[in-house]
């Protein structure tokens, strides 16, 4: 199952409500994937700064200590900012090296669930209506987000295992479906430098699309590349720092629901996710073909 | 005329309700309104009457229907009218996949696109759709009537059984076993008939269609393989 929705803002005056929006189309969702959920939301960014956003191996981790400890041994001039499990640490683009090996060397139990200019991601294992209420997501605004309901098949229900994924600056990732030939692509993707930290199949997608991307291709032509490489079934939303894409592998195995105003672009699983969207009545709503990239991009 | 808001009432009410009707009831017009993508509408219902929803449902609606006339003002997801058995279901937006699947008799109407797999293991159902087709659609078709005024999308009627299959636009790829067949008049009698009992007869050329059915070439086709079953 698992359930899927995205949001990309066209009219500016919309992005304060992105949170509001995600959260209420990740409650229609629950049913598909009641173990666990997971946000990610491109937000404000600052110029040379970079946002990462860590967690613990599980809820229970007492992540602000965490934070607060990074910041006074690794990065003097950060902001912390603590949400339910997660913080979200803004750096100056230089320190994130450093900051990197320090949380390593330190807190190897400490997870860099993603890091970029904008976006920041807040995933835990819950009732996804209550994991959106713990992390305040109805606050949050910003200029796009996607967002995940699990219900696991190929890994084990931990915050790590939870989408959305990240593998690559401002580059996230989430799957409705499941891949058989990971274990191979995942050899040969960190044996290409990808940086892949769970047993997840989904994972795999998301570092795959890094590598695509940082070796040139484009966001659509990524997701094109992929209907060769990955074997499997899948709906895939991804989300870059000015980009959100989607595409269902050929058999289009699992659902896809799209709409598009003139002020936004939404996605999800199923029709139900999309009516609490303004305007959703005269909105054109489609499915996805499959094996067809769909892509846009902010000016 | 019962009014059911699905805003305040859950389906499975609804359901229920409609599941009461006797053959000899009243209560023969019933609206539905602020569907909003609910699942499984009006889903088993045994009784000749007329539900309208206004708005967009969700999957399986008016699953296994018997007899009743459903009329979906909106959009129907996955699985619409699958293995309904007699009645109508008269969708005006978009269908999403495999709707009418395994339908054993009735008929299916819809005014915009279906996506993938119409029609797929159909048994006897009619099926209807204005715009296109997706892939895999009329998958091992047994019985009944697929009728496709816009384009068909790849694999039409793969592993083809007895359905009969009348596309007048372009078809992307033909499954295994799926050929096309000559239009003769009894199949042009045929499409008038079914283009009448959705509307729209005389208005389109029959002449337009194209014809596609079974080879009879696989495996179960073959008499030498009778023996093993």
């Amino acid at each position: 199952m698992c359930g899927i929705a995205g949001l990309f803002i066209k009219q500016r005056s919309l992005e304060p409500r992105l949170g509001e929006l995600l959260t209420k189309m990740t409650s229609t969702l629950c049913g598909r994937g009641p173990d666990s959920a997971g946000f990610a939301i491109y937000g404000a960014g600052g110029q040379r700064k970079t946002k990462l956003t860590i967690a613990g191996p599980s809820a229970s981790y007492d992540i602000g200590a965490a934070a607060e400890r990074l910041k006074r041994e690794a990065a003097p001039k950060a902001t912390v900012s603590v949400r339910y499990s997660h913080a979200v640490i803004t750096l100056n683009d230089e320190e994130l090296p450093k900051v990197e090996a320090w949380l390593e060397a330190n807190l190897p139990e400490v997870n860099i669930v993603s890091a970029g200019r904008r976006l920041e991601i807040f995933k835990e294992v819950g009732y996804p209506d209550d994991v959106a209420k713990n992390f305040g997501i109805a606050e949050m605004s910003g200029t796009h987000g996607i967002t995940h309901t699990r219900m696991a098949t190929e890994s084990a229900v931990t915050t790590d295992g939870a989408h959305p994924f990240s593998t690559g600056t401002d580059q996230c990732l989430v799957h409705n479906g499941s891949l058989s030939n990971h274990a191979s692509l995942r050899r040969m993707l960190q044996r290409d430098g990808i940086k892949i930290k769970t047993e997840n199949d989904s994972e795999v997608a998301a570092g795959y699309l890094t590598r695509q991307m940082r070796d040139g291709q484009s966001l659509g032509e990524a997701l094109k590349s992929g209907l060769n490489d990955l074997d499997g079934f899948f709906t895939f939303v991804v989300g870059t720092e000015s980009g959100f894409g989607v595409i269902r592998d050929p058999i289009a195995c699992k659902p896809a629901v799209m709409a598009e105003t003139g002020d936004y672009v939404a996605f999800a699983s199923e029709y139900k996710s999309l009516t609490g969207l303004p305007g959703i009545a005269s909105a054109k709503v489609w499915e996805p073909k499959p094996a067809t990239p769909y892509f846009w991009e902010r000016n | 005329m019962p009014n059911i808001d699905l805003a305040k009432t859950p389906v499975r009410e609804l359901n229920a309700a409609l599941h009461r009707l006797t053959p000899t009831t009243n209560e023969t017009l019933w609206t539905v309104t602020n569907p909003g993508g609910e699942h499984s509408i009006a889903v088993g219902v045994d009784a000749d009457v007329t539900i309208n929803i206004h708005g967009n449902a969700g999957y399986f609606c008016g699953g296994m229907n018997k007899n009743a006339t459903i009329v979906v003002e909106g959009s129907a997801g996955q699985g619409v009218g699958e293995n309904m058995m007699s009645g109508l279901i008269h969708v005006k937006g978009d269908a999403s996949q495999s709707a009418g699947a395994t339908g054993r008799g009735g008929r299916l109407i819809v005014e915009g696109n279906a996506s993938a797999r119409c029609g797929i293991s159909m048994k006897g159902i009619d099926i209807v759709v204005k715009g296109d087709i997706g892939h895999l659609s009329a998958f091992m078709g047994q019985n009944g009537r697929l009728v496709v005024f816009g384009e068909a999308g790849e694999a039409l009627g793969d592993s083809l059984y007895e359905a009969r299959l009348y596309v007048r636009g372009p078809v992307a790829s033909l499954g295994a076993d799926c050929v096309e067949k000559e239009m003769r008049e009894e199949h042009k009698a045929e499409l008038i008939e079914l283009l009448k009992s959705c509307g729209e007869a005389f208005k389109i050329d029959v002449s337009e269609f194209k014809r596609y059915g079974s080879a009879r070439k696989l495996y179960n086709f073959n008499i030498d393989n009778a023996g093993a079953y």
